[in-house]
């Protein structure tokens, strides 16, 4: 894979600078600076309670961080409520799918449309041309976002009746659905078989292809070596490694995070670092 | 099945516009015929079963849209109550005009509901019940006492002699002859109440059906993936409070208007948590649920006062005083309902569906989900 096909003149989107997130007497996040380029695939990995998850929280204004700064173009999110975020341009998927499971597939992703619409209590019982009007591009868009995630035809569903991978797919097209610039993707394609892994790579390249920039975590190496166009790695809450998803693959930092200090020497000719 | 009727009977739009006409019609003649054959008690009843109808229909906003357990929803309606009392009574020797009082009464009241939910809405499921407990009886402890130093609320005796409302010079609670019928004040009750009553019942459709109503039913559902999504939570909650408590004043005003009179007696806890039985007893977020349960739970409990001249007749004395008894039967009917009914009596539904799949491969389907899930 060669390394960053994408204009290195863009600025960056997401500037994270030295964010440390402490909980109690534990340091979840120390530290820790990346930068996510305009239109890239950026992936996070890192063993089991590095700080992954943390670091999403962080970005997405569920967690405020201890010390250190997040930028999205510019704009600071520290401090920031996740709704506000959410309008800002970050959108997220969640690692144990948190959908809205009592109301239909199309409801689900017409809610995502929330932020980006604007009708209030008198438009609604009132419900003139504007509303109307709004309710139905709302509704188109739904429609739109779900035939690009292959839900269209259980558009009237209950989420909760949808099989897993379906409901991993429906919660990206809510995360579409808020118009995000960068889409933040935790495990995507946790609980997935090969086939299913397989067709969700392809979404994410033609999201990726729409101009949205994508953050992941994942666990699948194969999947975030083929589709990352840089990954960093993160072990007890520090920065280790990032880059080139080739180079950090060869790092003995990684490898010794995955597989102990002894395994680093061992697997140096490894060419791929399996995740406990 | 969850549905009366069968779907295609409501899917057709001819059916649907006779049963619309049939019902409008019998509507406008049910209080004559409710006095020919029960009496003109019961066309109080009737008119008070409505007021309840509007007072649900607002906690259901709160409770069944946005899942925000609201216990001291009574607090907005007594506000709403003593608002329009004291600005159309001798207490103050004020006399405002009714048609100000009702809006203004609802907007006092809903400011009132943005005032207690600021504050709490932070707080989640059982904690925010009780701060809402504890506020509805903060507002009736508050109208108990504040006869001192300044008397304003008249204290336990209440305020009495309230102006009715009026239309065309003449007050409704006096008899009128409208082009040859006799209309009693309680029907003229009636009328009034219904329409506010279809008024009520058209913002909630709207507002359910809204973008507003599915912000509330996200909320409800994960409030956490709800706010990851860009909704503005604590807005959002605010609204629903606010237009429950709006719901409320206005239920409130017609109350003091109706009766002539308030006292902190009619605000007690029992109240509140009545008016969320017949949302809960009724199917929670269903809006034909909710009436149903207002309806049934204000007629049945009058029925049962005929249970002591029921006695007397067949026992020749009053065995079970009825209203001992009328407490005890709402109790078991409560447990009996939410043992064998418990997503209510007319369920909207997708919640039929949530408790009770009937479709054998939905319930295959979300095992295999689950199963999905832990895999």
């Amino acid at each position: 894979m060669t390394p960053s096909a994408n204009p290195p003149s863009d600025p960056a989107l997401l500037r994270v600078a030295g964010v440390t997130k402490r909980f109690g007497g534990l340091a979840a996040l120390s530290d820790v600076s990346l930068t996510v380029q305009t239109g890239e695939i950026f992936g996070l990995i890192g063993p089991n309670g590095a700080g992954k998850t943390t670091l999403f929280n962080c970005i997405t204004g569920l967690y405020h961080p201890t010390s250190g700064d997040i930028h999205l173009g510019g704009t600071p999110l520290t401090g920031r409520k996740p709704h506000a975020v959410a309008a800002l341009g970050v959108a997220r998927t969640f690692q144990n799918i948190r959908l809205f499971p009592n109301m239909s597939v199309i409801e689900n992703v017409m809610v995502g449309c929330h932020v980006r619409s604007r009708a209030g209590v008198l438009g609604a019982i009132l419900r003139g041309p504007r509303t109307r009007a709004e309710e139905s591009s709302i509704r188109d868009r739904s429609m739109g976002l779900l035939d690009a995630v292959g839900l269209a035809d259980r558009a009237g569903e209950l989420a909760r009746f949808l099989p897993y991978g379906d409901q991993r797919r429906l919660e990206i097209a809510r995360a579409l659905a808020t118009e995000p610039k960068l889409l933040a993707l935790d495990e995507p394609a946790a609980g997935m078989n090969p086939i299913e892994t397989q067709a969700l790579q392809g979404l994410l390249e033609a999201i990726r292809a729409r101009g949205l920039t994508l953050l992941l975590i994942e666990h699948d190496v194969r999947l975030m070596m083929c589709l990352c166009d840089r990954v960093a790695v993160l072990d007890y809450g520090r920065k280790i490694a990032d880059g080139v998803p080739a180079e950090v693959q060869r790092d003995p930092a990684v490898i010794e995070a995955y597989l102990g200090a002894g395994a680093a020497a061992a697997a140096e000719r490894e060419t791929e670092a399996q995740p406990s | 099945m969850t549905n009366f009727l069968p779907e295609r009977i409501y899917r057709d739009p001819r059916i649907a516009r006779v049963a619309f006409v049939a019902l409008g019609a019998l509507l406008l003649v049910l209080p004559f015929v409710v006095e020919a054959g029960m009496g003109r008690t019961w066309v109080r009843i009737l008119d008070f079963a409505m007021l309840y109808v509007m007072l649900a229909l607002g906690l259901n906003i709160v409770v069944g849209y946005a899942g925000l357990l609201d216990l001291g929803y009574v607090a907005f309606y007594a506000v709403g109550a003593y608002f329009y009392a004291i600005l159309a009574s001798p207490q103050f020797g004020i006399h405002l005009p009714w048609w100000a009082l009702l809006p203004t009464g609802a907007g006092i009241a809903c400011l009132f509901g943005v005032l207690l939910g600021a504050p709490t809405l932070r707080l989640r499921g059982d904690y925010l019940a009780i701060v809402t407990l504890g506020f509805g009886e903060i507002i009736r402890i508050f109208l108990n006492n504040l006869n001192a130093p300044v008397n304003v609320t008249n204290g336990p005796q209440g305020i009495n002699m309230v102006d009715p409302v009026t239309i065309a010079g003449s007050a409704l609670t006096k008899p009128m002859d409208l082009f040859g019928i006799q209309i009693s004040g309680a029907h003229a009750h009636y009328y009034l109440f219904l329409a506010l009553t279809l008024l009520v019942i058209f913002i909630a459709f709207r507002l359910q059906g809204s973008r507003i109503g599915r912000a509330w039913a996200a909320i409800r559902e994960d409030e956490v993936a709800a706010e990851a999504m860009g909704i503005n939570t604590r807005n959002i909650k605010l609204l629903a409070f606010a237009m429950g408590a709006t719901f409320g004043g206005l239920g409130g005003g017609l109350f003091a208007a109706f009766q002539g009179f308030v006292s902190p007696e009619s605000f007690t806890l029992m109240e509140s948590i009545m008016i969320l039985c017949m949302v809960v007893l009724g199917g929670m977020g269903h809006i034909p649920g909710v009436i149903l349960g207002a309806l049934l739970l204000t007629m049945l409990p009058e029925l049962l006062r005929y249970i002591g001249p029921l006695q007397q007749e067949l026992v020749g004395r009053v065995v079970v005083d009825p209203s001992d008894l009328r407490m005890l039967l709402f109790g078991v009917a409560l447990v009996l309902v939410m043992l064998f009914r418990p997503q209510g009596l007319w369920p909207s539904p997708v919640r039929a569906r949530e408790l009770h799949p009937e479709n054998p491969d939905e319930v295959r389907q979300e095992q295999e989900a689950l199963y999905d899930a832990e895999r």
